[in-house]
C-alpha cells in the first residue's frame, strides 16, 4: 500500500446522495485484470451520454479535473456493493481522498486498505466547500493525515480529520496489514486451538 | 471492559466470544469461523499468490460460484461470453489450488451464497462469517455476526482466518403485532428503509425482534437480513430460537447428533439480555406495513402499492429534493402518478433477496392457473432449491404460466453473467437493489415481493397482491 501523509490539490465535486459503488464501477467491468489499470471505469456509464460519448457536463470530464486527486461527494458515498473494484478504480485514476459527510462502510474500510483517505466532514461545511468551489474552481484543499487536518480554502477554516488510530497509522506508514497481523500468529494459534476444542464441527 | 454481569447484547457476545486481542488503538482482532467465496474473489486468490501464501484454514473457507454463472446451462461453455466462462473456470482452478471445499457449476450443492450456504448448515448460530459480498448481512438471520468486506479484507481473512474491526453500535428494529395478507418479510424491508433512510443504519449493527420475527420462518428472517445492508447495516441479526434450530438440525455441516445438545445450549446463551441496551431503536408497527414497490433508484424510495410517485419538491432536504428528480428523469416517472397499473416488461423473481422455496411456493401460489402477460424469468436461489421446486410441481406452475424456468445463480440481480434487463425496459424484480443501471445499462427497476412480481406478471403491470 502507497503511504499517505499529506495531498493538497484542486478538488472534483461529484453530486448525488447515496453514490452507490454500482455508480462508480458497473459491474460488467468487475472481470478486468487490475493489471489492466481500473482508472478507465471510473463512473463509466454516469460520466457519459445515453450515445456512449463523454458528457462534458459531468465533474470529472471538465478541463482541468484531470489535475484534482480529491473528491468532495455527498451523503452515504460508496452504498451498496462491496465491490473493492470501485475503490480500484478512483486509485487507478489518480484519486488519493475523498472528502464527504457519511460514507458506506465496506467502501470505507476497502479505501483504507489502498490507501485511499475517506475525510468525515459535516453535511453543512461539505455543502460550504461545494459552494465555494462553485465560485473558485481553482482553490486548493489539503488532507494532512499526518497532523490529522483537513485545511479548507477561504475561510472555511480548518477541521480534525477523524479516522480509527490503527487504520491512520497504517495508511501513514504504508503498513502491509496481513505481515503485521502475522506478528501476533502465536495468540491467533492459542485461541483457535481452543475454539475448536469446543466447536469440532468447525473445520470438519 | 464491560463488567462481566453487565447486560449485554447477542451482538456484544457473539463479537467478545471471537475477540482475540484488542489493539490499543481500537480495532478488535476478530477470529472468523467461516470464509465464503465467489467468482470475484478472484483479487484476493491473485493476492496470495503474489505472496507465496495460501489459504490458511481451507477446511473454514467454502466456495460458490454464482454471480457469473449461467442460467441456461451448467458449464462454463454456457456462459454468455468467453470473458464471463473465465471467471468461472478462474474460479475452479483457485478453489483447487486453495485446497477449498467448493460447489462449482455441476455440484447438486451450487446456488446463490447467501442461499447455499444456510442451506449446507455452513451458516450457524453464534458464528462469524464473511464473504466479499455486502449481502452477507443475509447470514445473520440465523444468530451470527455475518457481514461483507472486500478483497484486501479477504485476502487478510484467507491468510490469517482473522480480520481487524471496529465494533458498530447497536440499533434493535422492533416489529410487533402480525402482518397482514398479502405482506412478507421483504415488505417490512422496505418499509424500514423508507422510514430511516438508505443511510439509516450507518455503522450499526441491526438486530431484528418483536413478534412479527419471532412468527417469521428462517426464510423470512434471511430476507429481513439481507436488505440490512440497503439500510446501511453491515450486520443483521435475529436471535437463534426453537425455529432456528429446526432449521438447522441434520444440515451437512452442522453439530453432528452427539454434538447437538451442547451446541444449542450454547446457542441459547447468545440472545440478548433482557435488559440490555441497545444505541438506537426503531420500532414498526406490522399491521400498518402494505405490499411495498419502489419508484426510485435507491431503496429507500419505497411506498405503498396504493400510493403514488412522490413529488420531488415534497421532500425536507435539498440533496433529497434534487436525488428524487434525478430518479424520476431516470425512472421516466411524473410525479403524482399511481404505482398500481404502471406498465412493465419484465419480471425477475430471484436473488440472495428472494429465491428461497417459501419464496417461489409465493409466487407459485398467485401464479396457479394464470398466464404471464410479460416476459418474465424465474431463477431459484440454489439447484437445491430448484429440484425441490420441481419435486413440489412448482416448477410447471410457472411453466404453465409462461414463466422461464432457469438454473441457479445471481441472474438479473447482479446482471453480471449476461442476463440483463435491456436499456428503458421497466422490470418488477424481487432482487435488492433499484440502482441506477444495476440491472442492466439504462434498466429500469421496481424491487417488489415474489407474491407481488407473480401478480405483476399476471396483469403486466404493478399490481397489488391483495386483489388479484
Amino acid at each position: 500500500m502507497k503511504a499517505f501523509t499529506k495531498e493538497t490539490s484542486t478538488v472534483i465535486a461529484v453530486p448525488g446522495v447515496n453514490c452507490d459503488t454500482d455508480q462508480i464501477i458497473p459491474g460488467r467491468f468487475l472481470k478486468a485484470d487490475r493489471a489492466q489499470g481500473y482508472g478507465q471505469f471510473l463512473f463509466h456509464d454516469i460520466r457519459r451520454t445515453e450515445a456512449g460519448e463523454l458528457d462534458p457536463s459531468f465533474p470529472l470530464n471538465q478541463p482541468g479535473a484531470v489535475r484534482s486527486t480529491i473528491l468532495l461527494v455527498e451523503d452515504n458515498f460508496g452504498c451498496g456493493s462491496s465491490r473493492e473494484g470501485a475503490v480500484y478504480a478512483l486509485v487507478d485514476h489518480g484519486i488519493r481522498a475523498i472528502i464527504g459527510p457519511s460514507f458506506g462502510d465496506i467502501f470505507f474500510n476497502n479505501a483504507l486498505k489502498n490507501g485511499l483517505v475517506p475525510v468525515r466532514l459535516s453535511a453543512e461545511n461539505c455543502d460550504r466547500l461545494a459552494d465555494y468551489l462553485s465560485r473558485f474552481p481553482e482553490a486548493e484543499v489539503t488532507v494532512d493525515l499526518e497532523n490529522s487536518e483537513l485545511v479548507l480554502p477561504g475561510n472555511l477554516g480548518h477541521h480534525p480529520i477523524v479516522i480509527d488510530a490503527f487504520a491512520r497509522e497504517c495508511i501513514l506508514q504504508g503498513l502491509d496489514e496481513i505481515e503485521m497481523t502475522f506478528t501476533y500468529m502465536e495468540k491467533i494459534k492459542a485461541f483457535e486451538t481452543e475454539r475448536m476444542a469446543s466447536h469440532a464441527w468447525l473445520a470438519r | 471492559m464491560a463488567h462481566m454481569n453487565a447486560p449485554r447484547t447477542m451482538l456484544a457476545k457473539i463479537w467478545d466470544e471471537h475477540e482475540i486481542l484488542r489493539h490499543p488503538s481500537g480495532p478488535s482482532l476478530l477470529y472468523i469461523d467461516r470464509d465464503m467465496i465467489h467468482e470475484g474473489s478472484f483479487h484476493a486468490f491473485a493476492d496470495l499468490k503474489r505472496r507465496g501464501l495460501r489459504p490458511r484454514r481451507p477446511r473454514q473457507i467454502f466456495g460458490v460460484a454464482d454471480h457469473y454463472v449461467p442460467t441456461l446451462g451448467r458449464t462454463s461453455r454456457d456462459a454468455a461470453s468467453p470473458a464471463i466462462a473465465r471467471m468461472i473456470d478462474t474460479f475452479d482452478e483457485n478453489m483447487e489450488w486453495g485446497g477449498v471445499r467448493h460447489f462449482g457449476l455441476s455440484s447438486r450443492s451450487q446456488g446463490i451464497v447467501h442461499v447455499v450456504a444456510p442451506e449446507q448448515g455452513i451458516t450457524l448460530p453464534g458464528l462469524t462469517i464473511v464473504c466479499s459480498d455486502s449481502h452477507t448481512s443475509t447470514q445473520g438471520a440465523l444468530g451470527a455476526i455475518a457481514f461483507g468486506i472486500g478483497q484486501s479484507e479477504n485476502a487478510h481473512v484467507l491468510a490469517t482466518q482473522t480480520i481487524w474491526q471496529l465494533r458498530p453500535k447497536t440499533m434493535r428494529v422492533t416489529i410487533n403485532g402480525t402482518l397482514g395478507q398479502g405482506v412478507t418479510a421483504k415488505d417490512v424491508m422496505l418499509a424500514l428503509i423508507a422510514k430511516i433512510g438508505a443511510a439509516g443504519a450507518g455503522g450499526h449493527a441491526i438486530e431484528f425482534a418483536g413478534q412479527v420475527v419471532r412468527d417469521m420462518s428462517i426464510e423470512g428472517r434471511l430476507t429481513l437480513c439481507n436488505m440490512s445492508i440497503e439500510a446501511a447495516a453491515r450486520f443483521g441479526m435475529v436471535a437463534p430460537d426453537e425455529t432456528t434450530f429446526n432449521y438447522v438440525r441434520g444440515r451437512n455441516y452442522a453439530p453432528n447428533e452427539e454434538e447437538w445438545d451442547a451446541a444449542v445450549s450454547h446457542w441459547r446463551e447468545l440472545v440478548s439480555d433482557a435488559d440490555a441496551v441497545f444505541d438506537r431503536e426503531v420500532v414498526l408497527a406490522g399491521a400498518e406495513i402494505a405490499p411495498m414497490v419502489t419508484w426510485g433508484t435507491s431503496p429507500e424510495d419505497a411506498v405503498s402499492i396504493e400510493g403514488r410517485v412522490p413529488d420531488p419538491s415534497a421532500f425536507d432536504s435539498a440533496d433529497k429534493r434534487k436525488a428524487a428528480a434525478k430518479s424520476l428523469e431516470y425512472m421516466e416517472l411524473a410525479p403524482g402518478t399511481e404505482l398500481s397499473g404502471l406498465k412493465l416488461d419484465k419480471v425477475f423473481i430471484g436473488s440472495c433477496t428472494n429465491s428461497r422455496i417459501e419464496d417461489l411456493r409465493a409466487a407459485a401460489a398467485i401464479l396457479k392457473g394464470r398466464k404471464a402477460k410479460i416476459q418474465a424469468i424465474v431463477v431459484p436461489g440454489s439447484t437445491q432449491v430448484k429440484e425441490q421446486a420441481e419435486a413440489e410441481g412448482i416448477a410447471t406452475i410457472f411453466r404453465e404460466a409462461g414463466f422461464e424456468w432457469r438454473d441457479s445463480g445471481c441472474s438479473m440481480c447482479a446482471a453480471m453473467n449476461g442476463d440483463v434487463v435491456g436499456p428503458g425496459e421497466r422490470c418488477a424484480s424481487t432482487s435488492n437493489r433499484n440502482f441506477v443501471g444495476r440491472q442492466g445499462p439504462g434498466a429500469r427497476t421496481h424491487l417488489v415481493s415474489p407474491a407481488m412480481a407473480a401478480a405483476a406478471a399476471i396483469t403486466g403491470c404493478l399490481t397489488d397482491v391483495r386483489r388479484v
